[in-house]
């Protein structure tokens, strides 16, 4: 019983993918305001909106690297390595400087697990598998106990507020419109997906494959600094154990979002559409109160049927 | 009993490629489709084998009405498929690829004597009884491989065999042999559906023929009533007159030399020049290192000594030269991208692509080429067929415009039709000025359309013949080294 999913096709561009996370956000978000009395109040939004900035981050960075043909498992601990040396550092140095070098510690994980990948063709799994438990250990050989910068203003991009929007998901919005505009208007990013598709024919085009898989690599460990910068400036701790298996909602965003894991398929706007549901998702069993471990089950089960959904 | 599709139409991102096929095969007759590529063969070739669903129509099958949605559907109704690809699993024997899981048992363990018997029992009744079941896929050539396929298709016998070009790989007894078989299959009372490029083996071979154009069917007819003239004119919609262009060459400056180049294990010592204006062709039997040579050449592999070859593909391609690779899916296409994001692979300049830019000189590209079906620029490029494959493989590099043009094999598995509109392109171009290596196994395309042919063998170049004094016999003598 292969039925095929009905295209959506505007001017020859195929919007499957974006139209199936549209209507999953919209129908989640119908569901959450109709049955919840919290869901639409000021508190929860801004809840919401701050909870999304951290898997959104990841999701975009995951998605360019999932485009390559790869995989990024090490999201989750540079998350944790990166919180955690901005905070210690913050004890000495001016705060944006602390925190520009956590970002710059995620840019130089990305290399390294890029350049195993593409100098040495080693499988990006087993890679980033490895960086991820490198990683995590790193973490706790920096700081054994949870940081809590002495500094409040520390804490000032986690909590500043424009309008009624907070800061930090204009910066994640601004990776996903820039991201978007990297991905479909730059050379480099044409080619990232292109090396997706078929990385032998990128080659003879011309094109330097190893320079753009190193290069997606490093704009993932770029947003797992930065996402580890703003979560430790947003809850006002780093601790060493975060971040565990944040890896695998980026990729499950990216997923629902419609992107292959083969590679050469996907774009940020579906996996916003992806990050959405997933964020929506939790917020509304929180706000049913349902157990967290009922919460697992039943995220899982949501996410297979989206998938089901979205099939070919 | 008959097998009748009326009003099938398909299209894919909106872009028609068929229009409405009306056919009928009777059971027990050899139907042939011939058709240019991109008539729509192999999308029809899709449906009827249930890997693609119609986007309208009727499928009928003996007065029932049949909709398939996958290929296991078809097998079900008795209709089995041969593709041009090979889908062989090249680890596994021939006996496990023809049995597919459908072993002999003894105490619940594979009875592999059995099983190797089995297999060799049906290669022996179908008249391919020089397969040794035991073998591993992998070691068979080609021909031998499309002969397993073709076997796996009547594990069970079929009421419908569709083949798609399966002589594209065999020569001499092999493609006797099916052709014994093909016409055995027919008094056994089974449809065999028969795509082919080659008009006299359609015309020996079948009982009726459906010209396709364009995605619709404009002739049915039968051997006896057309000819292969006829056949042609239909599908191209002229006459043609001359395959190969006029050549009057005037070479002028020396754009490639090559000088003791050496791969090791694949190529020795070989020096070539190419001149603006010339088209030099390149003959050599599989294996004889020619494509390896032109890889090496682009930079897309390491020369062990010699001079002449490129570090990188990059440094080739920044002196002006292009390669068509002969396995455009393996090499030369991004297959899930669409025909637009393929051409434009190459012509990539940032900070930011300007996409009307882009969209109008790929369209114009297109349009020149001529590529089908009209407004496929956002078709994924793995929906055309092979030969409008091969055409935007073209576009991509032409839109470089290359001094050099390295093409390995460009008119591999493309019909007449296109492969005339190739040669008068390569013709074209050396008279702009461009050198092109033509590098190919057809004898007659390789002394029809180049001015003078290398003959390469054994990781060598053992000759070079003037092409209007050389003659299909002497090139071959020296590739298979008995001339010298």
């Amino acid at each position: 019983m292969i039925a095929a999913t009905p295209r959506l096709v505007l001017r020859g561009r195929d919007f499957t993918a974006e139209a199936i996370s549209a209507a999953v956000v919209v129908l989640l978000v119908v569901v959450a305001a109709t049955t919840s009395d919290t869901f639409l109040t000021p508190a929860n939004l801004t809840n919401l909106l701050k909870q999304m900035v951290t898997t959104g981050l990841l999701a975009f960075g995951m998605l360019v690297v999932i485009l390559t043909g790869g995989i990024d498992l090490s999201v989750g601990s540079v998350v944790a390595f990166t919180g955690i040396l901005a905070a210690g550092l913050s004890a000495g140095l001016p705060i944006p400087v602390a925190m520009t070098v956590g970002v710059l510690a995620g840019i130089a994980f990305g290399l390294v697990n890029g350049a195993l990948v593409a100098r040495f063709g080693l499988a990006p799994f087993v890679v980033t598998l490895a960086s991820l438990t490198t990683i995590r250990g790193l973490a706790f050989v920096y700081s054994e106990v949870p940081i809590t910068p002495t500094d409040p203003a520390f804490l000032g991009l986690g909590s500043a507020m424009l309008g009624p929007v907070p800061l930090i998901t204009l910066i994640m919005a601004v990776v996903f419109l820039a991201g978007g505009v990297f991905l479909s208007r730059t050379p480099a990013g044409r080619s990232i997906i292109a090396i997706g598709g078929n990385a032998e024919t990128v080659r003879l085009a011309g094109i330097n494959v190893r320079k753009h898989v190193i290069l997606a690599y490093a704009i993932s460990g770029a947003c797992a600094g930065l996402a580890g910068v703003v979560l430790a400036s947003r809850v006002g701790i780093a601790q060493p154990s975060v971040g565990v298996a944040f890896e695998l909602d980026a990729i499950a965003a990216c997923v629902i979002g419609g992107a292959a894991l083969s590679g050469g398929r996907g774009s940020a706007r579906a996996t916003f559409g992806g990050v959405l549901v997933l964020v929506l998702i939790n917020n509304l069993l929180n706000l049913y109160g349902v157990q967290s471990f009922w919460q697992q089950v039943l995220k899982g089960l949501i996410i297979i049927v989206v998938i089901l959904v979205r099939r070919k | 009993m008959s097998l009748v599709l009326r009003g099938v139409t398909k299209d894919y991102a909106g872009v028609g490629v068929l229009h409405g096929i009306d056919l009928e095969g009777r059971f027990g007759e050899v139907l042939a489709v011939v058709g240019a590529n991109g008539a729509g063969k192999s999308t029809l070739i899709k449906i009827l084998a249930g890997a693609q669903p119609m986007s309208a129509g009727e499928m009928w099958i003996d007065g029932e009405r049949v909709g398939l949605r996958s290929p296991h559907d078809a097998h079900e109704r008795g209709i089995r498929t041969v593709y041009q690809e090979l889908t062989l699993v090249p680890g596994l024997s021939v006996t496990e690829n023809l049995l597919m899981g459908d072993f002999p048992r003894r105490r619940g363990l594979i009875d592999w004597p059995a099983a190797h018997a089995r297999a060799a029992e049906l290669l022996e009744s179908i008249g391919f009884g020089a397969i040794d079941p035991r073998t591993s896929a992998e070691r068979l050539t080609v021909a031998r491989q499309q002969m397993v396929e073709i076997a796996k298709a009547l594990v069970t016998e079929p009421r419908v065999l569709i083949l798609d070009e399966p002589s594209a790989v065999l020569a001499g007894s092999d493609l006797d042999s099916l052709f014994a078989l093909i016409r055995r299959l027919r008094e056994r009372g089974v449809l065999v559906i028969y795509v082919s490029h080659r008009l006299a083996e359609v015309l020996d071979l079948a009982d009726s023929i459906v010209v396709i154009k364009d995605g619709r069917v404009i002739e049915t007819t039968e051997p006896a009533r057309t000819s292969e003239d006829e056949l042609i004119r239909l599908m191209a919609g002229r006459r043609l007159e001359q395959i190969y262009p006029d050549r009057r060459p005037e070479p002028g400056d020396l754009r490639l030399e090559v000088s003791g180049l050496t791969r090791d294990g694949e190529f020795e010592d070989v020096s070539f020049t190419l001149r603006a204006g010339e088209v030099v062709g390149m003959f050599g039997l599989v294996g004889s290192g020619r494509s390896e040579l032109a890889r090496c050449v682009f930079g897309a592999e390491p020369a062990s000594a010699g001079s002449g070859a490129y570090g990188s593909p990059a440094e080739a391609i920044a002196a002006g030269l292009a390669l068509v690779t002969e396995d455009r899916k393996r090499s030369g296409l991004v297959l899930g991208m669409s025909v637009r994001d393929n051409i434009a692979l190459t012509t990539l300049k940032g900070p930011l692509i300007d996409l009307a830019r882009q969209r109008d000189q790929i369209g114009g590209m297109i349009d020149r080429l001529g590529i089908q079906p009209e407004g496929c620029a956002p078709m994924v490029v793995e929906h055309l067929s092979g030969g409008n494959q091969q055409k935007a493989v073209l576009a991509k590099w032409l839109l470089k415009s290359p001094r050099v043009l390295l093409l390995d094999e460009p008119t591999r598995g493309v019909d007449m039709a296109t492969r005339v509109e190739i040669y008068r392109m390569i013709d074209a171009l050396a008279r702009d000025g461009v050198a092109v290596l033509l590098i190919s196994s057809d004898l007659t395309e390789v002394i029809g359309a180049s001015d003078r042919v290398l003959v390469m063998a054994h990781g060598r170049i053992v000759g070079e013949l003037r092409s209007e004094q050389t003659s299909e016999d002497q090139v071959l003598a020296y590739s298979m080294g008995t001339l010298t």
